[in-house]
């Protein structure tokens, strides 16, 4: 049974649907790596998976099964203690992740006293330690700066070491290097690679980049319009793509672009959550759309090595 | 180092808003009343006046009259009060003590109600409970001062006869001639009324401006990041979020309690509570200018002292702050 087995998950915002159906496993120290263009609901389904959606946001269905138990309707306090202990999370921005009137140290021990029963000077020596973990320099007194007093790359190494305090089974990372300067992204990416393998923690990737994921993760979730609409091995879908979206997606990148085919753009925009046409959300893009695409919404269903949602993806192969 | 360079730019700050004061006190006094008359009664014949208005200065430029005013204002000789025969700054520094505890208490009031409530309010705006708060303080805002402080006396000292509704009560005598009445029985149960309704005026406004701040704050990342490193909701509330919830509630409110002591006129008035305030009121009605002046002047200092001290709570709470104007 995998670790963490996502199941249809469903978001609602009122009548509006953020996430239609988010569906995913993640075996012990796998990485998973989640694609979608800005706006597909990646972060969502982040939080989603820690149930960490806030109002008037809500968990409209299906399952999160960490652990033989379903984080979508565990009560508060078995769910915080999962959060930060065995499943942690980066965020995005690091210039906003960390509080502002907090020093550095302060919010480390909070950390493992949240989950350990453990005295401060346990507490700090186990903080500084990932600090060092991380490469952050001079760590015992970086653990008594306030977080402006730190670059973005230094403070993004900062909530990486908090995310490692508990050492979680799995750590979430949203997009970790989109706000960090181009030069350190590499870095910060090495380093959490690194990381998961030396400790075998698993990590859910979420990025736009399909690159950066075919070199770091054994599996691969393509969202489209809040929903899972390919999912599988890394190495099985970009060799071959069941989904129109997945291949257009892939024919866009240089580097996948191994037959020396044109390079591709995928027609249109995603359309918002607010905006979402009827049948499937991609066919108003799609170059195989029929009549039956506009009517339905398919399932995530398993072809092959992976699991797609189209109707056409069995006789796609024929055209690729 | 930034203490002293703040603590000198504030200096010279204050320097500057004392001189404005004082021109506004100086032209109350050139403009309101006859000294001569309140002086020497209405006998003395007006070649003797024109000697006596000579002799006092009374006939040099404007800008003389002016910096003789300043240079006394000074030496703390801010003239004698026509009424009392005593120098004013020593009349208005006798009811100092009886402001300031009113305001104290008033202070005290506010923030231990207004915390808790707005904290509450913020974290639970759909409850019964926060919706009461806020329909209250609407309420609250709207009505005066002195409807509210008539509405307590009527009920508490006049119906129910708990609370007396005048005075001060017992003082008890304090180094340096301070009468208190926080050390008495007497002198709380007098405070009580007083300070009810002297926080009532603020107290709406703080509330709503924790409420705003606070509901603003969880809604940040930090906190996010907070409930997803799995802390206590205690800790993510009080810590993460009040914290900063904290930094414009002082800007703001500094202000808001330096506008309390306006408001003290008002309920000094109506409680008879022998503060500064009661006292302004009166010296208006004497045409007692140099009172009048000398309080403009002392409460003109005490805002000067008030956001100065605001200041300093600001950036002790904000790390990001170097003392403002301290920057280099
Ligand atoms: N508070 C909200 N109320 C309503 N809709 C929301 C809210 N927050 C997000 N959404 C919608 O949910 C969808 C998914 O947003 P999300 O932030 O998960 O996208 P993303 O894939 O992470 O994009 P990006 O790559 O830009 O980070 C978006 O269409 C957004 O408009
Ligand atoms: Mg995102």
């Amino acid at each position: 049974m995998p670790l963490l087995e996502v199941d249809n998950l469903e978001v609602s915002f009122g009548k509006h649907q953020a996430l239609r159906g988010v569906s995913f496993t993640l075996e012990k120290g796998e990485r998973l790596g989640i694609v979608g263009e800005s706006g597909a609901g990646k972060s969502m389904a982040a939080f989603a998976v820690i149930n960490l959606i806030s109002e008037p946001g809500r968990i409209s269905g299906g399952s999160v099964r960490f652990d033989g138990r379903d984080l979508a309707t565990l009560p508060p306090e078995e769910l915080r203690k999962v959060r930060g202990d065995r499943i942690a999370m980066i965020f995005q921005d690091p210039m906003m992740t960390l509080n502002p009137v907090l020093t550095i140290g302060t919010q480390m021990v909070e950390t493992l006293q949240a989950h350990r029963e453990i005295s401060f000077a346990e507490a700090r020596r186990i903080a500084i330690e990932k600090l060092d973990l991380v490469a952050v320099p001079s760590a015992e007194a970086r653990f008594d700066s306030y977080p402006h007093e730190l670059s973005g790359g230094l403070r993004q190494r900062v909530v990486i070491a908090i995310s490692l305090l508990c050492d979680p089974e799995i750590i979430i990372a949203d997009e970790p290097t989109t706000a960090l300067d181009v030069t350190i992204q590499a870095e910060i990416m090495a380093l959490l690679i690194r990381l998961c393998e030396d400790t075998g923690m698993g990590m859910i990737l979420i990025t736009h980049d399909l690159a950066v994921v075919s070199e770091s993760c054994q599996r691969l979730a393509v969202m489209y319009a809040g929903k899972v609409i390919e999912e599988g091995a890394v190495n099985a879908i970009l060799q071959a793509p069941q989904h129109p979206y997945t291949r257009g997606l892939i024919n866009a990148l240089p580097q996948m672009n191994s037959r020396g085919g044109l390079l591709t753009q995928i027609r249109g925009t995603m359309p918002g959550i607010s905006e979402l046409p009827e049948g499937c959300a991609f066919h108003p893009r799609c170059d195989f759309a029929n009549a039956a695409c506009k009517t339905a919404i398919p399932e995530l269903r398993p072809l092959g090595a992976q699991n797609v949602a189209c109707i056409h993806a069995g006789a796609l192969k024929e055209t690729v | 180092m930034h203490l002293l360079a703040f603590l000198i730019r504030r200096l010279f700050q204050a320097i500057i808003v004392m001189l404005v004061i004082s021109i506004i006190g100086f032209s109350i006094q050139s403009n309101l009343g006859d000294p001569l008359r309140e002086l020497v009664g209405q006998s003395v014949s007006e070649a003797e006046r024109e000697v006596l208005r000579d002799q006092m200065g009374l006939n040099d430029p404007f800008f003389t009259q002016f910096a003789r005013f300043i240079g006394n204002a000074v030496q703390g000789d801010l003239g004698t009060s026509y009424f009392f025969k005593k120098p004013a700054l020593e009349v208005i520094l006798d009811k100092f003590p009886a402001t300031f505890e009113l305001v104290l208490a008033a202070t005290i009031m506010i923030f231990t109600l207004s915390v808790p409530a707005g904290i509450y309010a913020a974290l639970h705006p759909k409850s019964w409970g926060a919706r009461l708060i806020m329909s209250a303080s609407i309420v609250g805002i709207s009505v005066p001062v002195f409807l509210t402080a008539i509405f307590l006396i009527a009920i508490f000292s006049v119906n129910l006869g708990w609370l007396p509704s005048f005075g001060r009560g017992d003082t008890v005598e304090m180094p340096w001639g301070w009468e208190t009445g926080f050390l008495s029985l007497d002198g709380l149960s007098h405070l009580i009324l007083p300070a009810i309704s002297l926080a009532s005026i603020m107290l709406p406004l703080f509330i709503r401006l924790i409420r705003a701040e606070m509901m603003e704050t969880m809604r940040t990342e930090y906190v996010r990041f907070a409930w997803a490193k799995g802390l206590h909701s205690k800790r993510v509330w009080l810590t993460h979020a009040f914290r900063n919830t904290l930094l414009p509630v002082i800007t703001v409110g500094g202000v808001q309690i330096g506008t309390l002591i306006a408001y003290t006129i008002l309920t000094e008035t109506v409680f008879q509570w022998p503060g500064m305030g009661f006292l302004f009121l009166e010296a208006i009605n004497r045409v007692d200018t140099p009172l009048i002046i000398a309080y403009i002047i002392i409460v003109g200092l005490i805002f000067v002292v008030v956001n100065t001290i605001v200041d300093l709570i600001y950036t002790l709470v904000n790390p990001m702050m170097k003392l403002p104007g301290a920057a280099a």
